[in-house]
């Protein structure tokens, strides 16, 4: 039987490798921008107008009416076609928007609104706090799920414990994933990314239970076995289902990233990223993790850690 | 267990059958409105509801603007909510949303609306109506003048202070105060009907007070211009060609009124003043042609990556492939059906939900054919095998989309406070997928499972190829 369990340091390792670069971005970002991510306007509040003229513009010359107007603060880029542009701004009022839209629209021969979302300062603050009491609520219920689900397991808890740090791992994956794509290429978290983040939280878990739920089965079946056997027993027999399901939501994601409407493609783009890493995390973090405790490596590792820094 | 299985399997193919014909885009005859009494009254139907984000329109959160730490008086925010729905009635929108949301908020959406500027401004008018004095003096519409009716005294009943607009596009007289004969409240009713040309126009008709003072005061004026404002903004601004004794009279634009505005307008006539102030908080407008695009597009994406699902399980699995495949169109089929019956509005993200969940959906049954293979492995008969599959992956299908429906309970209930049905929209759809999938994934693909194993079972045991080991 392969040992696949054996090499667990190798996969922490690489785990941190795959978080690090997210998170130094994400650093940088909070101390240049006070934020660890590009927000939208859900979170900050401010105005998103998308609109379609009947001939490609420029995206400088569109700015430089909403400049003229005073708007500064505007920034402008091209969507999909050359037509069609999104401008980004504070807070206007509705006569402002009207007056700007008759300007655009005698400048450049007409104008089509695709889209208009205004956003106030004030909802943006409770949005951004309100998501994150929901994702703090979220991993406590699952927690108390998967502890209660596994009663009659050894450790309960350390169960439910290696499932949600393997889903801050996907989470700290995905973030740091958004905060360098909105370094690279400008992407912005808005309240949606927050629906991906949670489904993501559902998924990973999800698949950590599958091998849970073997473990649960084998212990009884192969007593006086050790717990690292078991465990890896338990992963590889499961291993099959994990890459078959892992595939058919693939094929799902990737057709919405090629066929799908532009306005959720950063969306998917961000689950599809979750999903491999939560495939990634429950197999070689979620149950790696778990033998650790069980051999009692967490706790030796606190101790060396402790017992270095005391000498040092 | 035989005759069981083959009531089950009887009961799978009607269910199917009514869900496919729920699912059809027909007119669904008039009975089917009456056994949906769970549906709001007046709306009970078979169609798909689309969110705003699909067929376009405005969803605008408007919040009591009172200050910080102020309590609004009791039954304020519901008695505007009235006044916000009669108005939003009044612009002839099909299907409109409002609802309370806290306790100083309320949500608006109005699917379909073409002018979202225009519904904005009835929704929030104050809707003070005057008829004032203008002499010789020709007031061009949309200045803005001082009436000798209300002062400062008047400002508390003000929904929004005059803001911006007034100041950039006023072409105030110099501190000229026009007389007010009459306001709103001489006011009967009010209605739009078209002119001799076919331009909007709006009708009025006064009360006995009202119509008094028109009368004496029109045949006393004769040619000198009478000016009908809007919170002090010039709407019209005819001249008086003869006495109107009987109370009856329009408003009509020189430049002709759209549709929309005279709606509008008409509306705010006839309803009064708001009992709190209320600002737009958040507004987001969508484009019908935004909306019939993402459609589309999901429509495509989801053909495709559901073929490929299909495509995959049949090569992977086989003859329990082609089961899983007839299972997950079934889950298809009372999904859409589930959509039309509750009703879901379905939003982009809630489309994005639904293909989601097809995933878990098929994943049940990935579940159980990996286990029936081991047991297959394993030496155990077929029969044997195909059962402990099914029992054995029963743990992890429901401890995994237990886990999966209290994440999608926790983003509902949050969803709310987002301000957007996105996140609850997609909350739902994937919660209602989890749940029949696990009805069509392990009963489904059970029944069928057992009913072919019976029917053809000497055959499987020398074709093994046929099931994928």
């Amino acid at each position: 039987m392969y040992n696949l369990v054996e090499k667990r340091k190798w996969y922490y390792l690489a785990s941190a490798i795959l978080i690090i670069p997210g998170l130094i971005v994400m650093i940088y970002s909070t101390v240049t921008t006070g934020s660890p991510l590009r927000l939208s306007i859900d979170f900050t509040g401010g105005v998103i107008w998308e609109m379609r003229f009947p001939q490609a513009v420029q995206p400088a010359e569109v700015r430089a009416v909403f400049v003229e107007k005073g708007l500064t603060d505007t920034a402008v880029t091209t969507v999909g076609d050359e037509r069609t542009v999104q401008a980004r701004l504070k807070a206007i009022e509705d006569a402002t928007k009207a007056q700007l839209g008759d300007l655009l629209a005698e400048r450049f021969g007409g104008l089509e609104e695709l889209q208009f979302r205004s956003v106030g300062p004030t909802v943006g603050r409770e949005v951004a706090r309100t998501a994150g009491i929901a994702i703090a609520v979220a991993s406590l219920a699952i927690l108390l799920f998967i502890t209660w689900a596994f009663r009659n397991v050894p450790h309960p808890v350390r169960y439910g414990t290696c499932a949600i740090l393997a889903m801050l791992h996907d989470v700290l994956l995905i973030m740091g994933f958004l905060a360098i794509m909105g370094y690279v290429a400008g992407w912005e978290v808005d309240a949606l990314f927050l629906t991906a983040v949670l489904t993501l939280i559902g998924f990973a878990v999800q698949d950590a239970i599958v091998v849970f739920d073997r473990i649960r089965e084998n212990i009884p079946k192969h007593r006086g076995e050790p717990f690292e056997v078991i465990a890896n027993r338990s992963l590889l027999e499961t291993l099959h289902r994990s890459m078959v399901t892992q595939l058919n939501a693939m094929f799902v994601m990737i057709a919405i990233l090629i066929f799908g409407g532009a306005t959720i493609k950063q969306f998917i783009a961000a689950m599809l990223v979750g999903l491999l890493s939560g495939t990634y995390s429950s197999i070689f973090n979620a149950v790696p993790l778990l033998v650790s405790w069980e051999k009692g490596e967490i706790g030796g590792f606190f101790r060396r850690l402790v017992g270095r820094g005391a000498t040092a | 267990m035989r005759e069981r299985n083959v009531v089950l399997l009887a009961f799978i193919v009607v269910l199917a059958l009514v869900a496919l014909w729920i699912d059809l885009p027909i007119d669904h005859p008039e009975w089917t409105q009456k056994l949906l009494f769970w549906q709001p009254e007046g709306t009970r139907d078979l169609e798909l509801k689309q969110g705003l984000d699909l067929q376009g329109g405005l969803q605008v959160l408007l919040e009591a603007d009172v200050p910080e730490g102020e309590e609004l008086p009791d039954g304020a925010l519901e008695a505007a909510k009235g006044i916000i729905e009669n108005r939003v009635n009044g612009l002839g929108v099909t299907e409109p949303l409002i609802q309370i949301q806290g306790q100083q908020r309320v949500i608006v959406e109005l699917p379909g609306i073409k002018d979202p500027d225009q519904a904005i401004t009835t929704l929030k008018g104050t809707g003070l109506l005057e008829f004032v004095e203008a002499g010789d003096a020709f007031l061009q519409e949309g200045t803005i003048i001082r009436t000798s009716l209300g002062g400062d005294d008047l400002a508390s009943s003000f929904v929004i202070t005059p803001t911006a607009a007034v100041t950039e596009t006023a072409v105030a007289p110099s501190g000229e105060v026009y007389e007010t004969i009459m306001s709103g409240k001489h006011l009967k009713t009010a209605g739009v009907s078209t002119d001799e040309y076919g331009r909007p126009q709006i009708n009025f008709e006064l009360t006995n007070e009202g119509a008094r003072i028109f009368a004496d005061y029109t045949r006393q004026n004769i040619n000198s211009f009478l000016c009908i404002t809007m919170d002090k903004v010039v709407i019209s601004c005819p001249s008086i060609q003869s006495e109107i004794p009987d109370g009856q009279g329009r408003i009509t634009s020189q430049q002709g009124f759209s549709l929309e505005y005279a709606r509008g307008l008409a509306v705010q006539m006839r309803y009064g003043a708001l009992p709190v102030p209320l600002k737009v908080l958040n507004n987001r407008t969508v484009g019908a042609t935004l909306g019939q695009d993402s459609v589309q597009k999901s429509i495509t994406a989801g053909v495709v990556g559901l073929s490929v699902v299909l495509l995959f399980m049949l090569s992977y699995y086989r003859l329990p492939g082609l089961l899983a495949d007839l299972a997950l169109v079934i889950y298809a089929l009372l999904n859409l059906a589930a959509f039309k019956l509750l009703p879901v509005v379905l939003t982009l993200p809630g489309i994005a939900g639904f293909l989601l969940s097809t995933g878990m959906a098929v994943d049940a049954n990935v579940l159980i054919f990996e286990r029936m293979k081991e047991e297959l492995r394993a030496g155990r008969s077929l029969g044997a095998s195909i059962e402990a599959g099914f029992s054995r992956a029963w743990t992890s299908i429901l401890d995994s989309n237990l886990s999966t429906l209290i994440t999608c309970a926790i983003l509902y209930y949050f969803g709310g406070a987002f301000g957007a049905s996105t996140v609850r929209g997609f909350a739902f759809t994937l919660g209602i997928g989890v749940l029949l999938s696990m009805f069509t994934a392990v009963t489904v693909t059970r029944t069928f499972v057992r009913f072919v194993f019976e029917v053809a079972g000497e055959k499987l045991r020398q074709k093994r190829w046929l099931l994928g080991v």
